[in-house]
């Protein structure tokens, strides 16, 4: 799965989420993904990116267009240095938060998106990858 | 630093979302809207956001958290115009959105908040999800 094309953008601050938002928003609608789509990618897309800079301590997203078969799908990487998640099977848990959060980020965008990997290590830092599925 | 305005329409407040809110613009228009409920002693709050193409757990939080507030300051607060592909959306996040009213448009919107704040003190069952 070759990307087509790809792009990186900085998250370190609330403004870059803004900005990632309206990014990834632009790729999923000239992918011509539908609307409900592009709103769920869109939402993913501000919860983990938010994560990065929240937790994460900031960090950049990778976007690309990739293909497998006939199908193309938008994946997204978010990554970051900071402190690592100790317990990740916990993190994934509707609810669970250690900054106060709704403790959905994690396990909505799961859902949200076709697929949802995490690497993870304390005192390394973050890895979420995601891709949608046209 | 940027603002989103609340409009005052006699005893009722009119906020209308029409920017990708950064975090911060949105922690900003919870307290003005908290500050400007006690100020005016607005009986109702109309968050139109017909505008807003996502909700996210970051803004679904505020616009609880606005609800909670305004219950406190015994106002009320109604939601309206969420477009269909933010509520599939919200509901797969997992949000629920505890304890906030929705409409269609303002105008039904209105009408929701008007019939709240004269009717007498409600119950128990006051503020669970409806429509
Ligand atoms: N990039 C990251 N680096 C370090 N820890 C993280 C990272 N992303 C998530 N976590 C941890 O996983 C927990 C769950 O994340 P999740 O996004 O599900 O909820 P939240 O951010 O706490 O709240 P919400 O996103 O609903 O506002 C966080 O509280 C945090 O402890
Ligand atoms: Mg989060």
């Amino acid at each position: 799965m070759a990307p087509q094309k790809t792009e990186t953008l900085p998250i370190k601050t609330a403004s870059d989420i803004v900005a990632a938002r309206q990014a990834v928003r632009l790729w999923a609608a000239e992918m011509k993904f539908s609307l409900v789509d592009q709103t769920k990618i869109v939402t993913a897309t501000s919860e983990l990116a938010r994560n990065t800079v929240q937790h994460g301590g900031g960090g950049h997203m990778v976007m690309s267009i990739v293909e497998s078969g006939i199908h193309q799908g938008l994946h997204l990487v978010f990554e970051d240095k900071g402190p690592g998640i100790a317990d990740v099977e916990a993190a994934m848990r509707d609810g669970f938060t250690t900054a106060g959060g709704m403790g959905l980020g994690l396990s909505g965008s799961k859902r949200l998106m076709s697929q949802f990997t995490i690497e993870t290590k304390v005192g390394e830092g973050t890895r979420v990858a995601v891709t949608r599925w046209k | 630093m940027e603002r989103i305005p609340i409009l005052r329409m006699g005893s009722f407040l009119l906020v209308t979302i029409q920017v990708d809110m950064h975090d911060q613009l949105a922690m900003t228009l919870q307290d003005d809207l908290t500050s400007a409920i006690a100020k005016f002693e607005a009986r109702g709050v109309l968050i139109d956001i017909s505008s807003l193409e996502i909700v996210d757990s970051f803004i679904g939080r505020m616009l609880a958290n606005i609800a909670a507030m305004s219950r406190i300051l015994d106002a009320h607060t109604v939601l309206v115009g969420m477009q269909p592909a933010v509520a599939i959306t919200l509901v797969e996040l997992g949000m629920s959105l505890p304890g906030v009213r929705t409409a269609l448009n303002v105008e039904s919107g209105m009408e929701l908040l008007h019939a709240l704040s004269e009717s007498p003190e409600e119950t128990e069952a006051d503020g669970a999800a409806e429509n």
